[in-house]
């Protein structure tokens, strides 16, 4: 059938339908046909759109044979209490399968500040696990190899004080630097644009970052310096073109940072990766993927001039939707997380972790932690989705609506070039305000009903109490407390007064890789308080600009 | 003209998740209320002093973190501490149902859990300022 003949055969048809031509009740942001055809696939080349999978420009993966040649790395995102219950957790989730850990800290650790101080009262060991050491961090790996394990950090304006523990605690068993796979997100921009644990001002945040990059380029060469991470962009309320334009905007300062401090872009770059929420909607998810590697191939090749195909790569972790579970008829949330899984694996995401039935609620049990593995399991063994490279390819609509993301992030990306790069627009809350009135618009479809969430707004029941929720122990924070004495007892006080002033002095001056002063200080048992405390007296603190 | 009820919308402790903060804060001042929003990280004693600076009618606390057994407590007694006894306070984010009777009992008057549509919230304030 040639395009003329086609094109009547599809106004024939619409006409046929106008009837039922009313638009999808829930999808108001951006508006998809009834209808994909080969006509809405034209201009489309397949060797520079898609290429093969492995290759330029990536749309199709980045590995030549994806889940045929090995599945993703199934990666729990675990971590409460203390380093021992968290290490118990870990071990737990290794004998059950799990391919990777994925470590949550709480908020003090994760906003550098020890267990015992004021400012720490009520959450620790809450949402994650408490580190105020390295004490803590060797328990939190006791008997695991960590040159056999790889390990994924959700940590950023520390980052460089816990992955400076890690190497310690590797070193301690006699695993080098050069042995250790794992990721740290160290992705500060999208703290302040939408996560909120920042801590010190853009200028020596960025600073860390690339003295991290050019560390680890040279001393931890398989370790991923940086997570840019969309999914807490996302989950803040960003559409899905949002999503995947804000954290490329967010790349590419990182990349421009990196290359002002005097690296080559494809000494860091081969090790830079990415991290996606796998949302509701299955076929957007894919195609917000598959857009994604498209445009980071074409910013690394045609922006930055990298040349090692690695460069090139979007390689990427990916949760399903915390902010998608309901707290309405939890056991909902399994299908949920099922077709968001369905939706990564089909996007051909690199690593997973798979949210739990009862994470609206509170930290998931290890029973609802198991049935999370076991649907990544189940997909991956038994639904076939995992058995071809890049299933959807070819789809008219999954094509189409890849170069509708694709479009659509590319216009933002300009947007953010036009303000100054994603630094001023964060600090403009230009970003910020994109999400929130995305958020908003979410919030008032949903109670206009034009958004249909089962359980919430329709299907609802008589809800029962929930039994059995994890609870963390309230006494944790005077554990951790009492350790802390313990070790500033002990330790050799002189030794971390030598390395902090140290430290102090070596902030002051950007010259300094600051990487082998953290690993120095972090080695005399400094705390993290201790160590991050110096950083703030330097460098001062972010202070952000509420907007509503 | 009738005065306009004023509300703080707060984020004490350490927790970053502020989507439901700003949604209800956007709500609120769609629905005619003067909104103040605090951003994050906010002791209780800067929320008391903000509270009693922009002499608000309704405090709206909403935490994520888990920490809200140690911080909505303090914040009640701080701002009743100030003489602030009508101000009404109310409470959300990710709260297991059975600590809302702690909540309640010390003073936070209702504790609203994921799902809640903000219009119940709106008439809730409506329906309760003192």
């Amino acid at each position: 059938m040639n395009n003329e003949s086609l094109k009547l055969k599809v106004a024939e048809y619409t006409a046929k339908v106008e009837k039922a031509s009313a638009k999808f009740p829930e999808r108001k942001n951006i508006e998809y046909n009834r209808l994909y055809t080969p006509l809405d696939l034209e201009g489309m080349d397949y060797e520079r759109d898609l290429g093969l999978p492995g290759s330029y420009p990536f749309t199709r993966g980045v590995q030549p044979t994806m889940y045929r040649g090995r599945f993703w790395t199934m990666r729990m995102y675990a971590g409460f209490s203390t380093a021992e219950e968290s290490n118990k957790r870990y071990r737990y989730l290794l004998s059950s399968g799990s391919t990777g850990l994925s470590c949550a800290f709480d908020l003090p650790t994760q906003i550098g500040y020890d267990s015992d101080d004021a400012i720490s009262e009520g959450e620790v060991g809450k949402v994650g696990v408490a580190i105020d050491s390295l004490a803590d961090m060797e328990i939190l790996f006791d008997q695991i190899d960590l040159g056999k394990v790889s390990t994924s950090m959700t940590i950023n304006a520390p980052a460089s004080v816990l992955l400076a523990m890690y190497i310690a605690v590797a070193e301690k068993n006699g695993i080098s630097p050069d042995k250790l796979n794992g990721t740290i997100q160290n992705d500060i921009l999208k703290e302040y644009a939408a996560r909120g644990t920042y801590i010190f001002p853009p200028k020596p945040s960025m600073r860390l970052i690339t003295n991290i990059f050019e560390y680890c380029s040279k001393n931890v060469p398989n370790w991923n310096t940086i997570s840019i991470s969309g999914y807490h962009i996302r989950e803040a309320g960003s559409t899905a073109a949002q999503e995947i334009a804000f954290t490329i905007a967010d790349g590419i300062a990182y990349c421009e940072a990196a290359i002002k401090a005097g690296l080559n872009v494809d000494d860091f770059a081969g090790r830079l990766s990415f991290f996606w929420n796998a949302h509701n909607n299955v076929l957007e998810e894919v195609a917000k993927f598959r857009a994604s590697r498209r445009v980071w191939a074409k910013v690394m090749k045609e922006r930055f001039g990298a040349t090692n195909p690695k460069s090139w790569m979007l390689r990427v972790h990916t949760q399903t939707a915390g902010s998608m579970l309901t707290a309405q008829q939890p056991e909902n949330n399994i299908v949920r997380v099922a077709l968001q899984t369905a939706a990564a694996v089909m996007g051909g995401t690199q690593s997973l972790h798979t949210n739990s039935k009862d994470e609206a609620l509170a930290l998931p049990t290890e029973d609802s932690v198991r049935v999370a593995l076991r649907t990544q399991q189940i997909v991956a063994y038994e639904s076939g989705l995992a058995d071809v490279v890049d299933p959807l390819a070819g789809s008219y609509y999954v094509e189409a609506m890849t170069n509708e993301i694709e479009a659509d992030a590319w216009k933002y990306i300009q947007k953010i070039d036009d303000i100054g790069g994603a630094v001023v627009a964060i600090e403009e809350g230009y970003i910020q305000r994109e999400i929130q009135d995305s958020a908003y618009k979410w919030q008032k479809e949903v109670e206009n009903n034009d958004r249909v969430i089962v359980g919430v707004n329709k299907f609802q029941i008589e809800e029962k109490p929930v039994e059995g929720l994890l609870r963390v122990d309230a006494s944790v924070g005077e554990l951790q407390k009492k350790k802390l004495a313990d070790l500033r007892a002990k330790r050799d006080n002189a030794a971390v007064k030598a390395a902090l002033a140290k430290l102090e002095v070596a902030c002051g001056d950007e010259e300094i890789n600051l990487m082998p002063v953290i690993m120095e200080a972090v080695k005399t048992y400094a705390t993290l308080g201790e160590i991050c405390g110096v950083m703030r007296k330097v460098f001062g603190e972010y202070q952000a600009h509420a907007t509503l | 003209m009738e005065k306009r009820v004023r509300v703080l919308v707060a984020k004490p402790g350490l927790d970053g998740h502020d989507r439901g903060a700003k949604v209800v804060a956007r709500a609120l001042r769609d629905a005619g209320f003067e909104v103040i929003y605090t951003g994050l990280r906010q002791t209780p004693e800067q929320i008391a002093e903000a509270a009693l600076q922009e002499d608000v009618n309704v405090i709206a606390l909403s935490l994520l973190s888990g920490a809200h057994n140690h911080l909505f407590p303090r914040i009640v007694e701080l701002i009743r501490s100030k003489g602030m006894t009508d101000v009404l306070m109310i409470g959300g984010g990710v709260i297991p149902d059975s600590d809302i009777p702690t909540l309640k009992a010390a003073g936070i008057a209702e504790v609203f859990t994921p799902g809640t549509s903000t219009v119940s919230i709106i008439d809730y304030i409506n329906a309760n300022v003192k």
